[in-house]
């Protein structure tokens, strides 16, 4: 155990954020799910309870009389963001007064740095190059990212959980974000900054950072290890494959979203050019685990070989 | 007057001086009487005890500093920086727990960001022969140039976890939901250009770490689909490394003078602009949708209305 390498990692001052969200998103995921289940209990007890339905102002903070239902912002809201602004400023001074700004050499085209990293919140997409080729993980895989944020409002077609935290209501919605976020996209900033060493090599959190180390293992296409030998067969055999990665993944993502009879209702209200978007980009999501099983489990390098482009 | 009259300026006092008991004086023709000037001075002496009593306080806030409701609406109303704010929000909006203020101080940030930035380009030339020695300048001769770039970059590493924060917290409250889907589309796109400022200034300080970062980052760029000179159908298609979107970035083929240039362009000028676009947009939709989204009261399943196509 390396503890010297492991501080060497976690000390660096660019790494600060990333050390900092292991902390933070574990919080505010709990914190989330903890109102979240609260608020579930309530509507429990408002579905069994049909007259408290009429009569309960229908959040958790009870609501007393003689209160007024609106405050005015100022003070009220704007003291608060006052003093989170005051907050943010001493938190920053003192960060900035312990924590130097890193500045290496000046830029030399001639000495590449090993490993040369992207900025921390790419390192995903840096360490989706492991699994995919440029173009899908650098051009592709962005494209689809934001384009599949930006449609989440209108494929969803769940009325529920609008304005407050909920799971109950809301379980697909909110599984399919938490997997995208945190287990794919914030993992993969972990792995790309505090496991990816030298040469991009996977060295576990302990481990030296040996300049001199090699890795002997032979990565295969799928077809090699089929035994198909020649084109067009190959891309033939790939396209199969990737065609059936497809037909199951959505097969396994229809049979989630349609697993309980609200969620089928769900299912009722959205058209199917919704549908198909939804689909779509839920079997992109999950060829990225499965590429990455694929690599890391089986040394599989490509699944759909083709002159053009390589899957 | 003084200058063209000296000889009423000598007279007038005397005069004054042996006809009135009280010690008023006259000067240039205005009687000058101690106690009234005491009870002025006492005057304006009370006035600062109560600056809002003041006429030039009037003229700037123009609403009375006090607790009523209608007092305390106009504040908020007659302010440009608040305006954007209503008069009154709901109770529980104003509670931490609901929001986590991540927008607020993500905005915060940004306005932190485009102070120190604004301060640091004072010092900064995007040339490749000064802009590392600008960077040593500011570390080691510049008052507090050292603690100047340190909250620039921390700054902008906070606000990218301030922004994905942001991101969640909206998600998990489903605060993108009707009426606000078109708002959570501005964010993201928000959201990828805080990314892109964050990348676009990782080059500026020329040195190793950002040249390699963006060289790596850029380098994707050759992979682009029909765009660049390695992607698929690329080659086909007529790219060469000198044609191709990655040359477009970085104005050639390799990371140097011009692709500084361009990352310091993009980096002060036109994604901050673009920013300020969206976020102005971004705002005026919150409130336009009906002010932030909750805490909502709880919807049941049974309550859920037929679609309308």
């Amino acid at each position: 155990m390396d503890w010297h390498q492991l501080w060497t990692i976690v000390s660096l001052p660019d790494n600060i954020p990333i050390v900092g969200m292991l902390f933070i998103i574990p919080f505010f995921t709990w914190y989330a799910l903890r109102q979240a289940r609260a608020n579930d209990r309530l509507v429990e007890r408002l579905e069994n309870d049909p007259d408290m339905a009429k009569t309960h102002h229908r959040k958790v903070q009870p609501f007393k009389k003689g209160w007024v239902r609106e405050v005015a912002v100022w003070p009220y809201l704007l003291r608060m963001e006052f003093l989170a602004a005051i907050i943010v400023t001493i938190i920053l001074m003192v960060w900035s007064i312990t924590l130097d700004a890193p500045l290496e050499e000046p830029a030399n085209p001639s000495l590449t740095m090993n490993p040369s990293k992207a900025p921390w919140y790419f390192l995903g997409l840096q360490e989706m190059l492991v699994y995919f080729d440029p173009w899908i993980a650098g051009v592709v895989m962005p494209t689809l990212i934001i384009i599949g944020l930006i449609v989440i409002p209108y494929i969803d077609a769940n009325p529920l959980g609008n304005g407050y935290y909920t799971y109950k209501q809301r379980r697909f919605a909110i599984w399919a974000f938490i997997f995208g976020f945190i287990i794919l996209w914030c993992s993969m900033i972990v792995i790309g900054t505090l496991i990816r060493g030298p040469g991009w090599m996977w060295f576990w959190p302990g481990m030296t950072w040996d300049h001199n180390r090699l890795i002997f293992e032979i990565n295969r296409d799928l077809h090699e290890i089929v035994g198909i030998t020649s084109q067009p067969w190959i891309g033939i055999f790939g396209g199969l494959v990737v065609g059936g990665f497809m037909v199951v993944a959505g097969y396994a993502c229809h049979r989630i979203i349609t697993a309980t009879e609200f969620s089928r209702k769900i299912l009722g209200r959205m058209s199917l050019l919704q549908y198909a978007i939804m689909q779509g980009l839920l079997i992109i999501m999950l060829a990225l685990p499965v590429k990455m099983a694929a690599r890391l489990l089986f040394r599989i390098k490509y699944v759909w070989v083709t002159p053009w482009f390589n899957v | 007057m003084a200058e063209n009259n000296p000889t009423e300026v000598k007279d007038e006092p005397s005069e004054s001086a042996g006809g009135n008991g009280n010690g008023a004086r006259s000067l240039l023709g205005v009687t000058i009487d101690p106690d009234e000037i005491k009870k002025k001075a006492q005057i304006d002496l009370e006035g600062l005890k109560q600056p809002t009593k003041t006429e030039v306080y009037k003229s700037i806030f123009r609403v009375k500093h006090d607790q009523t409701a209608r007092s305390r609406t106009l504040g908020v109303l007659s302010n440009v920086f608040l305006h954007l704010h209503p008069a009154k929000v709901n109770r529980d909006a104003v509670r931490y727990n609901f929001t986590w203020g991540m927008g607020g101080i993500s905005f915060y940030l940004f306005w932190v960001l485009t102070w120190t930035g604004v301060l640091l380009m004072f010092y900064y030339h995007p040339t490749k022969v000064q802009a590392f020695r600008d960077i040593l300048y500011l570390e080691h001769d510049v008052p507090f140039g050292k603690l100047l770039r340190n909250m620039h970059r921390w700054a902008a590493h906070a606000m990218v976890l301030t922004v994905q924060l942001h991101m969640f917290r909206v998600f998990l409250t489903g605060s993108y939901k009707k009426p606000r889907q078109f708002n959570w589309s501005v964010g993201v796109i928000l959201l990828v250009l805080t990314l892109l400022l964050s990348f676009t200034g990782y080059l500026l300080p020329d040195d190793q770490l950002g040249f390699w970062a963006v060289t790596v980052g850029t380098n994707m760029a050759r992979a682009t689909p029909i765009l660049g000179h390695e992607g698929p159908f690329g080659p086909e298609l007529g790219m060469t490394p000198f044609n191709d979107v990655r040359f477009a970035l970085l104005g050639g083929s390799i990371v140097d003078a011009n692709a500084l240039l361009r990352a310091y362009i993009w980096h002060c000028i036109a994604i901050p602009g673009f920013a300020a676009i969206f976020m102005i947009v971004h705002f005026w939709r919150v409130r336009k949708d009906g002010g932030i989204s909750g805490p909502a009261p709880i919807m049941l399943e049974k309550e859920i209305k037929p679609v309308r196509r």
